[in-house]
């Protein structure tokens, strides 16, 4: 299943979740400051693992950097 | 709501008129920001640092409690994390919605932050062009009516127009937060009368934020009244951030006790400071 994650066209499996895109983007869900969109919609942490993803989603997995 | 501006002395169409002294009985001048006690009135940004040590270092010199960060894609190979810093120092990030053009995109900027720090606080900034990265007026009240209601602290990025920053507080932002100059540009308070009457006009925090080049602009902008001043790129990008700081530091507290202490007002011609009597005849 492909999905387009930070951008970029990614390949992750069928059934996989926001929490797989976390990972997949470099993340983990660990780690604090860390953030999800879906189809320009935020997922709350407590449903990442829930929120699974269909073919052609927009994912964007952002994180706190410098800047402000 | 005490009046800012003593206006006993001088004729209400004077074109400066010293603000009235303030009782300060609070050590250090603590005061109050989106319902919370804080201490120090500067704010810093952690944009424009050369590396998280420098960052570090100027953080703590500049004795700031809050400090603002942005956020961007994940990028695996970035090394370390502005957020540890944040934390082993004990500061608060506030995030802000920088890259944003349109109401829509800092809405959702903001929620996505509100997620990934757990705190509804966000500095709202919607900039019109890339090169002068001025507040869209437009766009900014839209998306700071969109996000008060939905139950966010907004600290709104604004130019220093004193009609819209009167919006943006009828809005319910938590402070208003007009431009001294452009973002980075150094190039100090351009229009130092709209910041003073936007001042005394506002029933909520003010807060200088953007254009600070040196010290001087920092004093400066509590002279006229400000609560606060937030800066990232005089002291990231100056020569040496951690004495930047520290200087900084120095100016915002500086400011605000002679704004405290009742300034003398400004005179065309001399006012003599000793006494003409007793003066010995000696021709």
């Amino acid at each position: 299943m492909n999905v387009i994650l930070n951008g970029e066209s990614r390949e992750l499996t069928d059934g996989a979740t926001a929490e797989d895109a976390v990972a997949a983007a470099g993340a983990s869900d660990a780690e604090r400051g860390v953030a999800v969109a879906v189809e320009g919609e935020v997922v709350p942490r407590s449903e990442w693992a829930e929120r699974v993803l269909s073919e052609g989603e927009t994912v964007e997995v952002v994180h706190a950097v410098q800047g402000g | 709501m005490p009046s800012r501006a003593d206006s006993s002395k001088t004729a209400e169409s004077d074109l400066e008129v010293p603000l009235a002294p303030r009782d300060d009985s609070q050590r250090e001048g603590s005061w109050t920001l989106g319902g919370r006690e804080w201490r120090s009135r500067l704010i810093v940004g952690t944009g424009g640092f050369r590396s998280l040590e420098q960052m570090e270092r100027s953080l703590e010199a500049s004795g700031t409690e809050i400090v603002t960060v942005a956020l961007r894609r994940v990028d695996p190979g970035a090394q370390g994390s502005v957020v540890d810093v944040i934390e082993r120092l004990g500061l608060f990030a506030l995030p802000n919605t920088a890259g944003c053009y349109t109401a829509r995109d800092a809405v959702r900027t903001a929620q996505l932050a509100r997620e990934a720090f757990g705190t509804d606080w966000v500095k709202l900034e919607v900039i019109g062009d890339d090169r002068t990265l001025l507040p869209d007026a437009v766009e900014l009240l839209s998306a700071a009516e969109t996000l008060v209601a939905d139950g966010f602290t907004v600290l709104p990025y604004t130019s220093d127009d004193p009609i819209l920053a009167r919006r943006l507080e009828e809005a319910g932002c938590a402070a208003v937060m007009p431009l001294g100059s452009p973002i980075g540009s150094g190039a100090g308070i351009r229009n130092p009368y709209n910041v003073r009457i936007i001042v005394e006009q506002a029933s909520v925090p003010v807060i200088l934020d953007a254009g600070i080049g040196t010290a001087s602009d920092a004093a400066l902008a509590m002279e006229l009244g400000c609560d606060g001043v937030l800066l990232a790129s005089a002291v990231s990008r100056a020569a040496n951030p951690e004495l930047m700081a520290g200087a900084m530091r120095s100016a915002v507290e500086a400011g605000y006790a002679a704004r405290s202490a009742g300034r003398i007002p400004r005179r065309l011609h001399a006012q003599a400071s000793t006494p003409d009597e007793g003066l010995p005849e000696l021709d």
